[in-house]
């Protein structure tokens, strides 16, 4: 490194920043100083360049997908896959802009405020906001979302690996409690412009939303898997999802525990209901619906937000799955319940720890007293 | 005999330069140093000055706090350096080897049938006490105290251990000599860990109880085994002996001469012709002169295993308790778009974002590149526990360590684990913490507030 950026230099305020760019250009040539002298080539550089990866397919569906719903609303199919592509791809491309500008021009000036290396952490957060935002949302506001998520919900607990709740469901909580006209209701879900003529009998409401009534879009099983369905930029395409999933399970990268309780949750509450007779969507169909497949493999998933205990990931999944299903069934305000039942099991996922573990020493106490030589 | 206990969890690395089972060379080095902080616990008072003669057993250092508890030259000849550091810290003690291999006196084994006094009071006295180690904190031990047990264990899973069977060859009888006088020490007698599966002539010790461990790393270190034969609880105390220390602790029952050769396996991805090499503790680096060639500013000399070993430089010397010396290649060149590249093909890593598993019969020339750069705790514990065998969270057991929390580190295991325990989860962190060190300041906090 240029030494006028080291300690004392003039423009030293910029260390963590050209540090971040250089090691993210080489592999830096530091050698292990203390304990084990070889080291595995694994970093978290790697990690979570690959959930990044992992949640390319859904987001490259979802700017598609925008261009598509476009399209259905105005009655007009003559664009193709690319062009489809590329109506959304300018729509998407500007949230992304503003999400990575915004978040890691904090990011890296609290690491240099902190003295620390730019931690990787909002390369993923980043990817993700703009995947879990109505299209048409105002810049303004997103802006201003993952300012409030970055500062608040990372950087003031010490930054990526501190943090109790996950920055980018923070980012959507923001928005969803701030602007709830932008974020909820049935105006918000395609991108159109006012002036364009809609065709007869259009909503824009999700198929959650939706509850059985007509729409230009289709809303049955296959729909709903491969996505086509207005929605966040890249909630609607289950299929896709399911291809991020894989290979983070194979990485090890996110726990499939996490994945596989929060669909027995989902199930479990789904289940109740239907046989209660509440509500119209059955059990296996509201895992397609909505976010919750997004939400469950990526979202949960975050290893900084969610129980640390293997056993208690069990309980941490299975009740996310639980939670959400439970807001969809019983409350008309809110459509979903996904991004709820996340932030309330990030801020429990301690709790749930706590208890993982009190349960695990005393049992271990046990197991002690009864050793003998 | 006893049944075996498989360990399902745990990482071996696969480290190029395994030593060939030869002794290469015979150094008897010219000049031997005793070093003050090989011995953990130990606050070092000097009792010889510079020109003085030593004799092999003649005391050179004791402890300030258990005068009784003495460090004894393993050479005779004539001391002929002191090397202090900052603060005259007491660095290292130099010895000039005569040669002669004269013993003292004050060193003289127990008669046959002696009691436990009489067999701790010779080993205080011939300096052979260091060589017990007390847990937890992995100390020295207390003399006065006496242990729920002994613990032993017969082979090592550390990356290029040196072979026990090949080092310990003919000396089975000193090995035996040393836990039957051992076993009278303690209550719950001794126990020796032995490998399942193979042959292990340490089967045909008696006077001890047997058992045997399947697994990877860590599964050969005795903290891990003594965590399935019984865990040490708060306020016990265990005491833990190498075979190296066995070895020469049954010698001097025997023969009655303090004589701590041993031979050393040379390896790693830089040796040249890795093999043992026959040496005395202290040993000074240029002995093996011919196994590391010329290129030694781009060497990491280490003594121990690559993962726990101490890094001497090319000017150290041999550690008082290590019979390994690693060499490494320091890895300090930058790697362009090292991260991304889908394969890496050179590098090793245990993770499945790389294709390492698909060769799982290679061995890899390993750096001491650290891969990446330091960031808080991101995995879970499930990421660590993996590789480590033991019924203990290794992260909330190192948070706990870094907050300094003494209530926390007891609940969550301080009490069973040493540094080299936790060296696993220290190698495949992706944070890049060095999670050794922070366990030992946590203990070294223990230490303190406990005492």
């Amino acid at each position: 490194m240029n030494p006028v950026f080291e300690k004392g230099g003039k423009l030293y305020w910029l260390h963590s920043t050209i540090d971040a760019f250089e090691t993210f250009l080489h592999v830096p040539g530091t050698v292990t100083r203390k304990g084990a002298h070889v080291r595995d080539a694994i970093d978290l550089k790697r990690i979570l360049i690959l959930v990044v990866i992992a949640a390319a397919p859904a987001a490259l569906f979802g700017m598609w997908n925008v261009g598509y719903q476009h399209g259905l609303a105005i009655g007009d199919g003559r664009l193709d896959i690319l062009g489809n592509f590329w109506y959304g791809f300018l729509k998407v491309l500007p949230l992304y802009v503003v999400s990575y500008v915004v978040g890691l021009g904090i990011e890296f000036a609290s690491s240099q405020i902190r003295g620390e290396e730019v931690s990787e952490g909002y390369l993923v957060s980043g990817f993700f906001i703009p995947l879990i935002v109505p299209v048409d949302i105002p810049l303004w506001m997103l802006a201003i979302a993952v300012a409030f998520a970055v500062i608040f919900g990372k950087e003031v607990f010490g930054g990526t690996g501190m943090n109790f709740v996950n920055p980018a469901i923070l980012t959507r909580a923001f928005l969803f409690f701030s602007y709830p006209n932008q974020m909820s209701g049935s105006a918000c879900w395609i991108s159109h412009k006012p002036a364009e003529q809609l065709v007869d009998g259009f909503t824009g409401a999700t198929p959650l939303a939706l509850d059985g009534a007509s729409a230009q879009y289709g809303t049955g099983f296959w729909d709903l898997f491969i996505g086509t369905v207005p929605g966040s930029v890249g909630e609607t395409s289950v299929i896709a999802i399911l291809l991020g999933a894989v290979l983070l399970i194979w990485t090890g990268i996110a726990s499939w525990k996490i994945m596989f309780s929060g669909v027995l949750g989902a199930l479990f509450v789904g289940f109740l209901g239907q046989w209660a007779g509440i509500g119209t969507i059955s059990a296996p169909m509201q895992l397609l619906y909505g976010g919750f497949a997004f939400g469950i493999v990526f979202m949960a998933t975050d290893p900084v937000t969610s129980a640390q205990t293997e056993c208690g990931k069990w309980i941490y999944g299975f009740l996310i799955g639980a939670l959400c299903i439970t807001v969809r069934l019983f409350n008309p305000g809110y459509a979903e319940g996904m991004m709820l039942a996340i932030l309330l099991m990030n801020i429990t996922a301690p709790l749930i720890d706590h208890c993982v573990v009190s349960v695990h020493i005393s049992r271990r106490n046990k197991k002690f007293n009864a050793a003998k030589i | 005999m006893s049944n075996t206990i498989v360990l399902k969890k745990g990482l071996d690395i696969p480290i190029a330069g395994a030593a060939e089972p030869v002794v290469s060379k015979t150094a008897l080095t010219d000049i031997i140093a005793i070093q003050p902080s090989d011995f953990k616990g130990l606050t070092p008072r000097l009792l010889v000055k510079e020109g003085d003669r030593v004799l092999a057993g003649s005391p050179v250092l004791s402890d300030k706090l258990r005068p009784e508890i003495l460090v004894t030259s393993p050479v005779s000849g004539t001391v002929q350096g002191i090397v202090r550091g900052e603060k005259r810290k007491l660095l290292a003690v130099c010895i000039a080897n005569d040669h002669l291999q004269t013993c003292a006196d004050s060193a003289s084994a127990p008669s046959a049938g002696a009691d436990a006094q009489q067999v701790k009071k010779a080993l205080l006295a011939a300096g052979l006490w260091p060589w017990i180690v007390q847990r937890p904190y992995g100390v020295i031990a207390d003399p006065g105290a006496t242990p729920k047990a002994i613990f032993v264990s017969a082979f090592s899973t550390a990356p290029l251990a040196p072979d026990p069977v090949f080092c310990f060859d003919g000396s089975l009888k000193y090995i035996q000599a040393a836990i039957s006088a051992l076993a009278g020490l303690s209550a719950g007698g001794v126990h020796v860990g032995l490998p399942a599966g193979t042959d292990s002539p340490f089967a045909r010790l008696t006077g001890c109880t047997l058992h045997r461990f399947a697994g990877k790393h860590p599964a050969g270190n005795v903290g891990v085994q003594i965590s399935h034969i019984c865990p040490i609880r708060k306020d016990e105390t265990v005491w833990t002996v190498s075979l190296l220390g066995l070895e020469a602790i049954g010698r001097f029952l025997a023969t009655g001469k303090v004589d701590l050769r041993r031979k050393v396996a040379v390896c790693g991805p830089m040796a040249i012709e890795p093999s043992y090499v026959e040496t005395l503790p202290g040993m000074q680096m240029k002995e093996i002169a011919g196994h590391y060639g010329t290129s030694a500013a781009e060497i990491r000399f280490i003594s121990g295993d690559a993962l726990s070993g101490r890094s001497i430089g090319e000017d150290g010397c041999l550690g008082f308790f290590d019979n390994q010396i690693t060499l490494l290649r320091e890895g300090t060149e930058e790697e362009l778009l090292g991260w991304i590249r889908p394969l890496r093909w050179k590098q090793y890593s245990h993770d499945h974002s790389y294709f390492s598993w698909l060769t799982p019969w290679r061995r890899y020339g390993m750096d001491t590149n650290l891969h990446g750069g330091p960031r808080a705790f991101l995995m879970n514990e499930g990421y660590y526990q993996k590789v480590l065998p033991m019924d203990i969270f290794p992260v909330f057991l190192a948070k706990a360590c870094l907050a300094g929390d003494i209530e926390k580190m007891e609940k969550f295991g301080i009490y069973e684990v040493l540094p080299e325990d936790l060296a696993v989860c220290e190698f495949i962190d992706p944070s890049k913490n060095n999670i050794q060190d922070i366990i030992a300041q946590g203990i070294d906090l223990m230490r303190k507030e406990m005492a």
